[in-house]
């Protein structure tokens, strides 16, 4: 007779943790999670500890006394009466302000570059090598104080264009000075005015819209819609018929007449730059500190660009063009048609990227005095109100927040393009 | 019968293609003049090229090497009829500060240990960067080097490096010990925390009871007196010595299993990649202290490179995430199928090939890096930046623009240059595809 020998019991033993491999995971997390913990736990109180010895509580109570400084460069009113607030607020328009310029223009510069670098032509594509190479391997911390320096030592002083026989003359046809105090560009004034919207009340966080620009806005904004729809039909009919109705001159009116009218009606025009006393008057001024950065941002940005692009234009192997080509398509549609659309899905992330680094990157501005969220809140903020840690713990958030709601937007792009594999 | 037919029996002798198609002229006619846009645009870059050209060289040749101020250049060159902006570099601003520019404050009689710990730099960096030219053995410096390098830089006494090495020696000799005896997770436990418990603890005492009984060393230097270039190359050198390792233990944390472990992986990444480095340097210079035991107060320039390490460790990681996500499924699998454990895996199938296919991406954040370095001047540090403000600031070279920044831009722009290649050449001796 045989006797079956029972299985070994399964009786927990405190080295199972270590030795089993179903629990050993679990162990390692816990004390990961415990390590974590009393890390996190650590450095809080030597912050309390440390806040309670100098006498300083932690409030953001400081936010709502008056900031007592100015700050020139702002999108909305401000004095040094205002509070910290608003200063912070102030700032974060201002960061948002040179980041969407500097997008634009490095974009433009970027593009242009990235394919001229692709150029056939020998030369064209060696300038283009030098210029990225030039601006890639130099901090951009360095370009930014260079062409702050640049403008202040090689422009005139507004003085030089008084005079029968001014030294410096203003540009473009008349109507932009560059100065060694900014720049002064003609600004958009409408003669019937719908005047402005009051927004948030008496809040820190007030500001006014200008109801004509919101109203350009709306009407571009529909009439780049019904431009839309009139392609959509546009296609419906080619697939149904073959046949494609020409409709760019439709196209173009439904967006440009209606803007056409509203300027007119709103009395849109523009009001120059002029000399008054020993400044100017009239129009935009752009600070030097603005235009540095904007400029300095955008160059150093669009080499970046310049490569994301021409990677991703070579990304696209020859075998499409030269199929399209097979299949009887002119140059311009295979670019179109073929190439740009499997391009893009390789450029844009990238590309959105380079956007929040050139948002980040902004944050340098203190180096030149131009007043965004860094020189506001982490800056003057910090130095008159001591409150270090909240001061700092905000602005991260802030940036923090700008850069979270970039990485949706470039999710949500990449779960829309993203090729069907099998 | 005759022949009706001619029938050629042997080849006619290759002709030369005409003289337009080859040679410079071929070359010119398909590159620069294949057609009338590209002929005008060709013509149009030459004579941009030209017009930079005619300005930038006569301003360079400029013979104002001696001159000890701006005015004096001036003068110079007004002598030879040159005015105006553009008429010619002031280079004795470079030859007054070009030691200040290199070395900061540093003692002048100390140069030699900065220039000595440089040159050590390419020793140690040769066994990494060209391994099939110089001997394996000196593998061994490249692994001190770290430690001699601050030695060098700051001084104080030669057992301060040697008792944080003879740390690692004491973690080796502690887990060789408890691994015959017990077990190798305990001896790993075993050795990192002796390691931890030398450092912190017994480190202190036992370097001073050394240093009173063999005074060796050199002469302290304060980290207020460093600066310039020397202090670009320190910060950035350690933090990509660190970050790199830093940033590959958080992409395997982001790529593992283990959910919490992962949960703070992926939360110090894109909270670190999400703020400027300039907020995380001004965290160095106001809180990181409130952050630490009362009373703690460490060096400045200490703060500054933990941070840039910080910051590019996230970078770091999100690269080589990059490499371990575009390996095939396969190498995983295989390394399973071999009975290999997790790190074994990592060690001789994953991480070779992960690396090898992010090292573009890992150069070129060492070269953002670099290039970072130059924020420490807005908090203060004198970096090449920060005394290029404190020269134009002098009564002297009041109004210096071009000459600073282009030797401030031409030093960055050969190292930053020099890595780019760098990677280039290494991407290609490592290419193991079929092409």
């Amino acid at each position: 007779m045989t006797t079956l020998t029972d299985p070994p019991k399964e009786s927990f033993r405190l080295s199972m943790l270590i030795y089993d491999t179903r629990y050993r995971s679990t162990t390692f997390q816990v004390l990961a999670l415990i390590a974590f913990l009393i890390l996190i736990g650590w450095l809080i109180s030597n912050t309390a500890q440390n806040l309670a010895e100098l006498g300083k509580e932690p409030s953001f109570r400081f936010l709502g006394e008056p900031a007592g400084y100015d700050i020139n460069q702002r999108l909305i009113d401000y004095d040094s009466q205002s509070p910290h607030l608003r200063a912070a607020f102030v700032g974060l328009l201002n960061t948002l302000l040179v980041a969407v310029m500097g997008c634009a223009l490095a974009t433009v510069l970027g593009v242009t570059i990235g394919v001229l670098r692709l150029s056939k032509n020998w030369v064209v594509a060696k300038i283009m090598t030098v210029y990225v190479e030039m601006f890639r391997n130099v901090p951009v911390l360095l370009w930014i104080v260079l062409v702050m320096a640049i403008m202040i030592e090689t422009l005139p002083s507004p003085s030089a264009f008084r005079g029968a026989d001014p030294e410096a003359t203003l540009k473009v046809f008349d109507t932009v000075a560059l100065t060694n105090r900014g720049v002064y560009v003609p600004e958009p004034l409408f003669s019937r005015s719908l005047g402005d919207l009051h927004l948030f009340g008496n809040s820190a966080l007030n500001f006014n819209i200008s109801l004509d620009l919101a109203l350009l806005v709306a009407v571009l904004v529909a009439g780049l819609f019904v431009s839309g729809r009139i392609k959509h039909r546009a296609d419906r009919i080619q697939e149904a018929t073959g046949e494609r109705p020409t409709t760019w001159y439709l196209r173009l009116g439904v967006v440009v007449i209606p803007v056409v009218i509203v300027l007119i009606a709103l009395g849109f025009h523009l009001g120059y730059p002029e000399l008054k006393g020993f400044n100017f008057a009239g129009g935009t001024h752009m600070r030097n500190s603005l235009i540095a950065l904007w400029l300095a941002l955008s160059l150093y940005t669009a080499a970046f660009i310049a490569e994301i692009v021409r990677a991703g234009i070579m990304a696209i192997s020859h075998g499409q063009t030269e199929a399209a080509a097979a299949l009887g398509l002119r140059p311009k549609r295979i670019m179109n048609l073929v190439v740009l659309p499997q391009a893009l899905r390789v450029i844009i992330p990238p590309l959105i990227s380079q956007y929040l680094n050139l948002t980040k990157n902004s944050s340098l501005a203190i180096a030149v005095g131009y007043m965004d969220i860094t020189g506001t809140l982490m800056g003057i903020t910090l130095n008159q109100t001591g409150r270090e840690l909240e001061t700092v713990m905000l602005g991260m958030l802030i940036y923090l927040i700008i850069s979270l709601s970039i990485s949706l937007v470039m999710n949500w792009y990449n779960e829309r393009v993203k090729m069907v594999e099998r | 019968m005759s022949d009706l037919s001619y029938v050629r029996t042997e080849m006619l002798p290759e002709q030369a293609p005409p003289a337009t198609a080859v040679g410079i002229i071929g070359w010119m006619r398909e590159n620069l003049f294949s057609g009338w846009f590209n002929s005008i645009l060709t013509i149009a870059a030459v004579l941009f090229i030209y017009m930079v050209l005619s300005i930038v060289v006569p301003w360079m040749v400029s013979p104002t090497w001696e001159a000890t101020s701006l005015a004096n250049c001036r003068e110079i060159l007004a002598e030879l009829g040159r005015e105006g902006h553009f008429s010619g570099a002031c280079w004795g601003v470079i030859r007054e500060r070009w030691i200040q520019l290199l070395f900061g404050f540093y003692p002048p009689e100390l140069y030699w240990r900065p220039i000595l710990a440089f040159v050590l730099l390419f020793v140690a960096l040769a066994p990494v960067l060209f391994a099939e030219y110089v001997p394996r053995k000196l593998i061994w410096f490249s692994a001190l080097f770290p430690f001699l390098m601050p030695w060098m830089l700051w001084g104080g006494t030669v057992w301060n490096p040697i008792a944080v090495v003879a740390g690692f020696a004491i973690a080796y000799f502690v887990y060789k010990a408890v691994d015959t005896a017990v077990g190798s997770i305990a001896a790993m436990i075993a050795a990192v925390v002796a390691a931890i418990v030398w450092w912190l603890v017994l480190l202190g005492p036992v370097v001073a009871g050394l240093s009173s009984i063999i005074p060796l060393g050199f002469e302290v230097v304060e980290s207020r007196q460093f600066g310039g270039f020397m202090l670009s190359i320190t910060i950035g050198i350690v933090a990509i010595v660190v970050s790199l390792p830093l940033g590959v233990v958080l992409a395997l944390g982001r790529q593992s299993d283990l959910m919490i472990v992962k949960a703070i992986c992926v939360g110090f990444i894109e909270f670190i990649r999400g703020v400027p480095l300039i907020t995380l340097l001004f965290v160095a210079s106001t809180l990181l202290n409130i952050f630490l035991p009362p009373g703690t107060n460490f060096d400045i320039i200490l703060r500054v490179i933990i941070m840039a390490t910080l910051f590019s460790a996230a970078y770091m990681a999100e690269v080589v995430r990059g490499g371990l996500a575009a390996l095939p499924k396969g190498q995983y699998e295989g390394a399973d199928s071999l009975g290999l454990n997790y790190w074994q895996a990592q060690r001789l199938i994953i991480m070779p090939q992960a690396l090898k296919i992010s090292i573009p991406g890992i150069v070129s954040s060492f070269i953002g890096l670099f290039k970072d370095t130059t924020l420490v001047s807005i908090i203060g540090l004198l970096d090449p930046l920060g005394l290029s403000q404190g020269i134009r600031a002098d009564a002297n070279w009041n109004g210096i623009v071009w000459e600073l920044y282009g030797f401030i831009a031409l030093f960055f722009f050969v190292f930053c240059f020099g890595m780019s290649r760098y990677s280039m050449y290494l991407e290609r001796k490592l290419q193991t595809g079929h092409r």
